[in-house]
């Protein structure tokens, strides 16, 4: 039995150093050559700021742009720092509201948030994504009914007709993979930048 | 349910069934040492190894040297993963400037990769460096499913040799799937997550300022090398704190469906690896038969109670199931599919919260981990863990019709019931004693988020999530502090080594025993009764031993949720 402390020593080294430095920093250099943009995160720049990443929602609450997701992440109270206080958006602190089906507290904000929707838009369905929060905290996308839901209060904001937000919102949308994997969505940053693009040249 | 949605798990089925036959034939080859057409480019560096290591590779070990070598290779991995956890302050690569970990924190993470388990007491982006991610992490998910894959690979040596006092050299078997299965497959799928979007840098977090003007932390890093072999090692750990929910680790449909296959084809194709090693495929296919039948039957009803929602929210008028803690580029369907997969094979990793889910959707993959992850299960882990329910279903069989129970051509007696017995029943003992120690504590019932008997699934979740190696959870409970770290650490600990070392006993003893050929009075374990004979001792077992505890959580839950009952 003894005879096996030296391969316990150095075939873990060796395979320590394998698959824990030379493959991951391999990795990261043939990565970062071969897909830059993707490697470090997909940035999205506008006048030459970092305005976000492509994949990763952020908090819109003005009405003039579409909102996303209810997002539960959270950060560290700064006042009392082992706990934590509500930070929608923290993209540094991943993290879903872990509410279970019969919890009253869940039961009471989505009643809250659809009775809020509801006065917005009276017309429509609440569609259940707008009322749920994400997994990650960070969806970057919403459904296409929740983004049409959005329609009448974004182009009252902005004083544009309604037909030429919800061509962008059809432009915004993108389908399953080959018609088959995923759900029908729409990335909520690039729909409010489209519509940013759009308004400002007007 | 839609028709489109059960076309995508049929599509999801098809794909797994179809990779298991060619990487069967290739790990086969591997574990025989035979010549594969990466030979020319690792051979050397596999003979390094051995170099260096003092491996006499044509050396092969009893299986007790065997398990001893294991776990020697697991003393080791543990003081790397507690070390560069407790001393990340001090290493390079750490530009978010993380503090040390704590000590009890430290050794809950350490058990917890060791383990294949990953449960994850922390969040990723927010407690520790690109070098405990990748030296500490990224490393122990290699090996800790090198070590499954190698385990189950000894027990199947022990059914297709006879009269033999060998079952493998661990040193070769463990370096030969590192580099040979674990690697080059790691290498080309990191790039395909790559492309996808998952980030693979060693930068700062990005400082963005938003649409809005707010100010957005970015957390990044080295992420796809992660998360490549976190998946096809079913080990399911996250990079983030969001796991595979989080869009920098599963950003597309595409990446997603991917991700699922991997969590399966390691596993599948060791059922395959089973039956040419024991030189019949039907053998391999038997298995996968079984596992197959509780997979689908699981599916249907995590997507059918997922789709239909919770009855609390649907009464506010909303229809389209339950999106809470779901991502929309996800849907119901790739959620509840991913939810039974994850907890079927011991990955852990979740693209939603299973918290979350509704009472019957959350039951399934808890009922899967409690069967022990059979259903193809963790990389080797799933394929021993079944071979022991056929060992007990083949056993109960013999007593049926009186004859000596027989196997592949092994005679199935005492000594191997025994330690089948002793495998299976430690799993509950674990996750069912410390779940009633923790729900008469108050400082552990503190830890629970939600109340009633969704607050009482969380434990139980919990301590069957480690016990099982699975890894992942019922989130909303605040499993870092000193208890759970503690208690957790121990489920993992006896979760893994009370099934690894029976299992290897098994191993041992049958390999010694002659080979017996077929006679009239064998019963085929090719065919249909051989397959229902042991989806019904699995059930039976399972149900007996932990429905109770089903009924005061879920089940429970189920009928307050029908009843419109809030807590």
């Amino acid at each position: 039995m003894l005879k096996e402390i030296r391969p316990a020593i150095f075939v873990l080294l060796a395979l320590t150093l394998i698959t824990g430095l030379i493959y991951p920093l391999g990795m990261t250099l043939v990565a970062g050559s071969i897909f830059p943009a993707q490697a470090e995160g997909s940035l999205i720049t506008r006048n030459g700021q970092v305005i976000g990443s492509s994949l990763i929602g952020q908090e819109f609450k003005d009405d003039k742009y579409f909102h996303g997701r209810l997002s539960a992440t959270t950060t560290a109270d700064p006042n009392d720092a082992p706990k934590t206080v509500p930070a929608p958006y923290n993209a540094a602190n991943s993290s879903g509201s872990n509410l279970g089906p019969t919890s009253k507290a869940l039961a009471d904000r989505v009643k809250e948030d659809v009775d809020k929707l509801r006065s917005e838009n009276p017309a429509q369905p609440v569609p259940v994504d707008l009322v749920t929060s994400s997994a990650s905290g960070l969806d970057p996308d919403i459904s296409p009914e929740a983004a049409l839901f959005q329609v009448p209060r974004v182009a009252k904001a902005r004083g544009i007709a309604e037909d030429r937000v919800r061509a962008l919102v059809a432009t915004a949308t993108e389908g399953r993979l080959i018609g088959l994997l995923g759900e029908p969505r729409v990335n909520v940053l690039a729909l409010n930048l489209a519509l940013d693009a759009a308004t400002a040249t007007k | 349910m839609t028709v489109i949605g059960w076309i995508q798990i049929l599509l999801f089925c098809a794909v797994v069934v179809a990779l298991a036959k060619p990487l069967g034939w290739y790990m086969t080859r591997v574990f025989n040492g035979e010549r594969t057409f990466l030979s020319p480019a690792l051979r050397p560096v596999e003979a390094a190894i051995y170099w260096i290591g003092g491996v006499d590779e044509k050396r092969e070990q009893h299986w007790l040297t065997y398990t001893v070598a294991m776990l020697l290779f697991h003393v080791g991995g543990f003081l790397i993963i507690y070390g560069v956890m407790r001393l990340q302050a001090l290493l390079p690569f750490n530009p978010a400037g993380q503090s040390a970990v704590a000590e009890d924190l430290s050794f809950n993470t350490a058990i917890s990769f060791l383990t294949n388990t990953n449960w994850q007491n922390y969040g990723g982006e927010s407690t520790i460096s690109y070098l405990v991610q990748m030296l500490g992490l990224t490393h122990q998910n290699f090996l800790s499913a090198a070590t499954g894959i190698v385990l189950a690979i000894a027990l199947i040596r022990g059914f297709s040799r006879a009269s033999a006092r060998t079952v493998g050299n661990f040193w070769v078997d463990v370096t030969r799937c590192t580099l040979y299965i674990l690697l080059p497959l790691c290498i080309v799928y990191t790039l395909f997550l790559v492309w996808q979007g998952i980030p693979q840098t060693l930068g700062p977090y990005v400082e963005a300022t938003t649409l809005e003007g707010a100010k957005q932390t970015i957390a990044v890093g080295p992420v796809a090398s992660q998360v490549a072999i976190k998946m096809l090692g079913t080990n399911g750990g996250g990079f983030f704190n969001a796991n595979a929910a989080h869009p920098f680790e599963n950003p597309t449909a595409l990446s997603n469906f991917i991700q699922m296959i991997s969590i399966f084809a390691l596993g599948a194709a060791l059922t395959n690896v089973f039956g040419r090693m024991v030189g019949n495929q039907r053998q391999g296919w038997a298995i996968l038969a079984v596992m197959g039948v509780l997979f689908i039957a699981g599916v249907g009803i995590t997507y059918w109670a997922e789709a239909s929602g919770s009855h609390v929210l649907n009464a506010l008028g909303l229809t389209g199931g339950n999106m809470e803690g779901k991502e929309v580029r996800f849907g119901i369907v790739a959620s509840s599919l991913f939810a039974v997969i994850t907890t079927a094979a011991s990955c852990g990793a979740v693209n939603a919260m299973h918290d979350s889910f509704t009472a019957l959707g959350g039951m399934i993959p808890l009922i899967n981990m409690q069967l022990g992850e059979i259903i193809v299960g963790g990389v080797g882990a799933g394929l021993y863990g079944m071979l022991l329910f056929v060992v007990l279903a083949i056993f109960v069989a013999g007593l049926m019709v009186g004859r000596t129970p027989e196997y592949v051509g092994k005679k199935i007696e005492a000594r191997e019931v025994k330690m089948a017995m002793l495998a299976i029943l430690v799993l509950p003992l674990m996750y069912l004693g410390w779940t009633a120690v923790a729900v008469v504590l108050p400082q552990a019932v503190a830890s629970m988020a939600n109340a009633g008997p969704h607050g009482f699934t969380e434990v139980l979740y919990a301590f069957t999530s480690a016990t099982a190696n699975n890894g992942s959870a019922f989130g909303g409970l605040t499993g870092n502090t000193f208890f759970y770290n503690l208690t957790l650490a121990s489920s993992m600990f006896v979760g893994r080594f009370f099934m690894i070392v029976p299992a290897m006993a098994i191993a041992g003893s049958l390999a010694e025993k002659k080979s017996i050929p077929p006679s009239a009075g064998t019963l085929p374990t090719t065919g249909g009764l051989f397959v229902g004979l042991v989806v019904g001792v699995i059930l039976i077992i399972g149900g007996l031993t932990f429905f109770p505890a089903l009924a005061l959580g879920p089940i429970v839950e189920h009928l307050a949720m029908t009843a419109g009952t809030v807590f």
